[in-house]
């Protein structure tokens, strides 16, 4: 192990969705600061179950940034201390011998906890499948160049499409609004040629569900934009206010 | 050999899928909404599978253990995805895609299969910017290529350094139409733990609802295992802490033959393990090929640090043994010859196990296209490096990132340090050209079957395999097994096969959680990782596979003895979860030392080191071996092997050169 911190932990333990959960203290010594936050958590969870205690349950899959199931509130901030980075890519190094960290799971009335640090964000799904997509059946494409797209308005909708649904967005916001996580989706599509016949329906029905699922107005604080560990712009949210007021006002359906 | 027909079309290979296209059986769409559909696992294969019978009319139940579809391991594919649809001019083509992949592979692929899969390489990309994936493009609006290793033309497609994430979403996001539109139900955090067989046909599967803990039974016409592939036995590899073999093995035990399980793909570029605390490793794409130059000091030991070496100390070793595609050489190769240099003793940093990646020649390079483009005169060494530097960012940005956030050096200063790790397996359940397994109803897609890529896959084309085999052909070839499933009604899931199953999981459960050991999962999983790396990693040898297989027997009978698996059956468990996927890891580990032990050649991943020529090449045996080794599971540590012999009809089967 070779490392040399010491932390105190002050960790989120609730059993189950029905029961009320509390902070615990833990104790974690000779930590390497090469360890990722996760990997302390493995430390944790390996002298926990030695001692024949239930281990701490997180989310967690590719530990490299990109899957997005690693959902830690740490110190009152998602993902941790620092900016572009997801819990799993966080290092030790980014702390000091001694220090006191706290970890909670994401708060937010439309993903309830599961246990402990681990939530349900389905919710996330029921909204993409409410339009999040180009209806295109698999074999009705035409070939791929015939369909030029500016490089500029193709850099963009990668930018939003590098959202990993990670929930920091709505973590980090004191309504719980998923605005930024709406918005990212309808802004990818409403840049792109192959987004524009379900243009209108697509806001309107992805908005609709993001309401439904109980996530919060949003204010414009701008704490999405801050704690997105992808860099997803508030801009996105702007811009599926305008294609939302248009899709209101423009269409004859809605 | 009855029992392995691979069912190849008859026919010119050119013309077998299209024949075999327009003459298989259809079901007609009120059929299509009776007949079910299972499908394992949400990553490319699964989703664009699902997404695809759905959309044909078919009842769809999709399955992950993860909390959403969305979250799949072919999320993390970073560098691109190969299709020959020659945009750049350079001479590609479906034979050649083709060509480099069975040469890629080592001679050891399906030729049928891989025409097919090189035919429908291009219709892949089609449907993916369909559906709205931002692929790279150039200036003028069109789809921007780049090149990957084994191949000497631009095919690859490319999302910057997130390609899977895009594929992976497109794919999703079809998934999720249907799931709205009610025509796939979707039952994320369910690990399926068996599959249940009646009468010899697979009818269906037994799962484990995560967050409670409760099992259910699900009927279907046909079950899809999509569920990846199993690097995780190693314990260290990129792959995702979750990704596991479970689904795999539980089919084999159920009498689906496991095909070529020793062939492991070790990539020649991750970062190279740090501590004993590490969790798994993380990959820096192939892309970076492109630009990187791969080079080792020629003096042992240098202390040095990289930037300091002149370039005529430099060893850019893979240049100078393959000239031929230099940096680009496919995997296994670059794995062996890093490792070679380092068992040498050139290696570099604290450990001596890692080699330089370094950017700095094509950085200057970039930079001073650059300064021409911009017209700058007398630009200054600064200048230029900073304008290619620039290039490189746009180009490999997120890798850098990621690079830095693990290591803390910066790779624009410092040339990368990288090793070889356990990246992908080209092993996998044995199937057919209708990808269905050795049990009927049974299919195996993706990652998780053997098809397509031999003993060695080349870069880029994972990505294009997982969608190949779920957006283009499993929606025809099941046809040809559901049109003889029109008349079979819906089966009980009270019938006694399901009842059966349901009580075999739950017992396996009750023994992890009672046998209240000393140590933990992850202990028994590392320790497996560790034979496995030392003894059927990227060098094997008949004396350490057969210590391997001893070592492993006891390893199984200790665990079974001395785990401790904490908390309880009818709650969100993942101990629980980790146990079980390690006790079919450690029988998966047996039955990759039988199979390396039993070939007794090298070719592609595969490197015996009884087995290799003067300069240090793998030595292929086609006499011999020229099969795919197909592995019947007979009981415990107890497997019988078919072969399936491999015809090369089209292509010349020579000694593999990248010189």
């Amino acid at each position: 192990m070779s490392g040399n911190m010491n932390l105190t932990l002050k960790v989120w333990r609730q059993k189950n969705t029905k029961t009320n959960g509390e902070l615990v203290d833990y104790k974690v010594n000779e930590i390497s600061p090469d360890m990722s936050f996760l990997e302390m958590f493995d430390v944790l969870n390996e002298k926990l179950i030695t001692e024949g205690k239930d281990p701490i349950a997180f989310d967690h899959d590719c530990r490299e940034g990109i899957c997005g199931m690693c959902s830690m509130h740490i110190n009152g901030r998602p993902h941790g201390p620092l900016q572009g980075v997801t819990t799993c890519q966080l290092h030790m190094r980014s702390f000091k011998d001694g220090d006191t960290i706290v970890v909670e799971p994401w708060r937010a009335q439309a993903f309830p906890v599961i246990k402990d640090l681990a939530v349900n964000r389905s919710a996330f799904d029921r909204i993409i499948a409410a339009g999040g997509y180009v209806s295109i059946n698999t074999g009705n494409a035409q070939d791929a160049n015939n369909l030029p797209i500016s490089k500029d308005n193709a850099d963009e909708a990668f930018a939003a499409a590098a959202c990993i649904g990670c929930g920091a967005c709505v973590a980090a916001c004191k309504n719980a609004s998923a605005m930024l996580f709406v918005s990212a989706k309808v802004s990818q599509l409403s840049l792109l040629p192959q987004g524009q016949p379900e243009k209108q329906s697509r806001v309107i029905n992805m908005v609709a569900q993001m309401d439904a699922e109980g996530f919060g107005s949003c204010t414009n604080t701008g704490a999405c934009e801050a704690e997105c560990p992808k860099g997803i712009s508030l801009s996105n949210i702007a811009r599926m206010n305008r294609e939302f007021i248009g899709a209101e006002l423009g269409s004859e359906k809605y | 050999m009855s029992k392995l027909d691979a069912k190849i079309p008859e026919g010119q290979l050119e013309t077998k899928w299209t024949k075999f296209k327009s003459s298989v059986p259809l079901v007609n769409p009120a059929n299509k909404r009776s007949l079910e559909i299972i499908i394992v696992g949400s990553g490319l294969a699964g989703s664009a599978a699902a997404a695809s019978l759905a959309e044909l009319g078919y009842k769809v139940k999709v399955f992950c253990f993860q909390d959403s579809p969305r979250r799949a391991h072919s999320i993390a594919a970073q560098g691109g995805i190969n299709a020959a649809k020659n945009y750049q001019n350079d001479g590609d083509s479906v034979y050649r895609l083709f060509y480099d992949t069975i040469k890629g592979g080592d001679y050891r692929a399906r030729e049928a299969n891989v025409h097919r899969l090189a035919e429908v390489s291009g219709n892949i990309i089609d449907q993916c910017v369909a559906q709205g994936v931002p692929f790279a493009r150039e200036y003028g609006g069109l789809l921007s290529n780049r090149s990957f290793g084994g191949t000497q033309v631009q095919r690859t497609f490319y999302a910057a350094g997130q390609t899977g994430q895009q594929l992976l979403l497109g794919a999703y996001s079809s998934l999720e139409r249907q799931i709205g539109m009610g025509a796939v139900q979707m039952f994320s955090r369910h690990e399926m733990l068996d599959i249940v067989n009646v009468d010899g046909v697979c009818r269906g599967i037994i799962a484990r609802d995560l967050v409670t803990g409760k099992l259910e039974r699900h009927f279907g016409h046909a079950v899809l295992l999509c569920s990846g592939g199993y690097g995780n036995v190693f314990y260290l590899s990129t792959n995702a802490m979750g990704s596991n073999v479970t689904a795999a093995w539980k089919a084999h035990k159920q009498g689906a033959f496991f095909g070529n399980p020793c062939y492991t793909q070790i990539h020649p570029t991750c970062i190279p393990v740090s501590g004993d605390h590490q969790s798994k490793l993380t990959l820096m794409s192939e892309s970076l090929r492109n630009d990187g130059r791969i080079w080792v000091p020629k003096q042992k030991d240098d202390q040095r640090k990289p930037i300091d070496i002149p370039e005529e100390e430099r060893d850019y070793y893979l240049e100078r043994r393959y000239p031929a595609f230099g940096n680009l050489v496919p995997r296994d190769v670059a794995s062996r010859a890093a490792k070679e240099r380092c068992d040498a003793g050139y290696g570099v940093g604290s450990s001596k196990m890692a080699v330089y990646l370094d950017f700095t020649f094509n950085m200057d390079r970039y930079g001073k296209i650059e300064v021409t483009k911009h017209n700058i005169h007398n630009a200054d060494a600064a200048t230029i490096r900073k304008l290619g530097k620039e290039v490189v960012k746009e180009k490999y940005g997120n890798l850098f990132d990621m690079y830095k956030q693990i290591t803390g050096e910066d790779p624009y200063e410092m040339p990368m340090r990288i090793y070889p790790a356990v990246h992908y397996t080209m092993g996998g359940l044995w199937v057919d050209y209708n990808l269905m397994t050795t049990v009927p109803g049974l299919y195996a897609l993706g990652e998780a079957n053997f098809s397509d890529h031999g003993a060695n896959r080349l870069g880029a084309s994972a990505l294009m395999q997982g969608l190949a085999d779920g957006y283009f052909v499993i929606p025809y070839t099941i046809g040809s097994y559901l049109s003889n499933e029109i008349r079979t009604k819906a089966i009980s899931t009270d019938h006694e096969a399901f009842v059966v199953a349901e009580n075999k999981v739950k017992e396996s459960i009750n023994k992890l959680l009672t046998i209240n050991g000393t140590k933990s999962v992850d202990h028994f999983h590392k320790r497996l990782g560790k034979i496995m790396w030392d003894k059927c990693g990227m060098a094997r040898n008949e004396k350490g596979l057969k210590e391997a297989i001893e070592e492993i027997k006891s390893l199984r009978t200790e665990f079974w003895k001395d785990v401790r698996v904490t908390g309880t059956a009818d709650e969100f468990n993942p101990e629980l979860e980790k146990a079980g996927r390690v006790a079919d890891f450690i029988e998966l580990g047996e039955l990759m030392c039988v199979d390396a032990l039993t070939r007794n050649e090298s070719c592609g991943g595969h490197f015996r080191e009884e087995y290799q020529t003067e300069e240090g090449e793998a030595l292929r045996d086609d006499v011999n071996f020229a099969f795919v080794s197909a592995w019947e599971y007979k009981g415990e540590g107890n497997f019988e092997l078919h072969k399936e012999e491999l015809k090369y009809e089209n292509i010349k089967i020579a000694a593999r050169s990248y010189k």
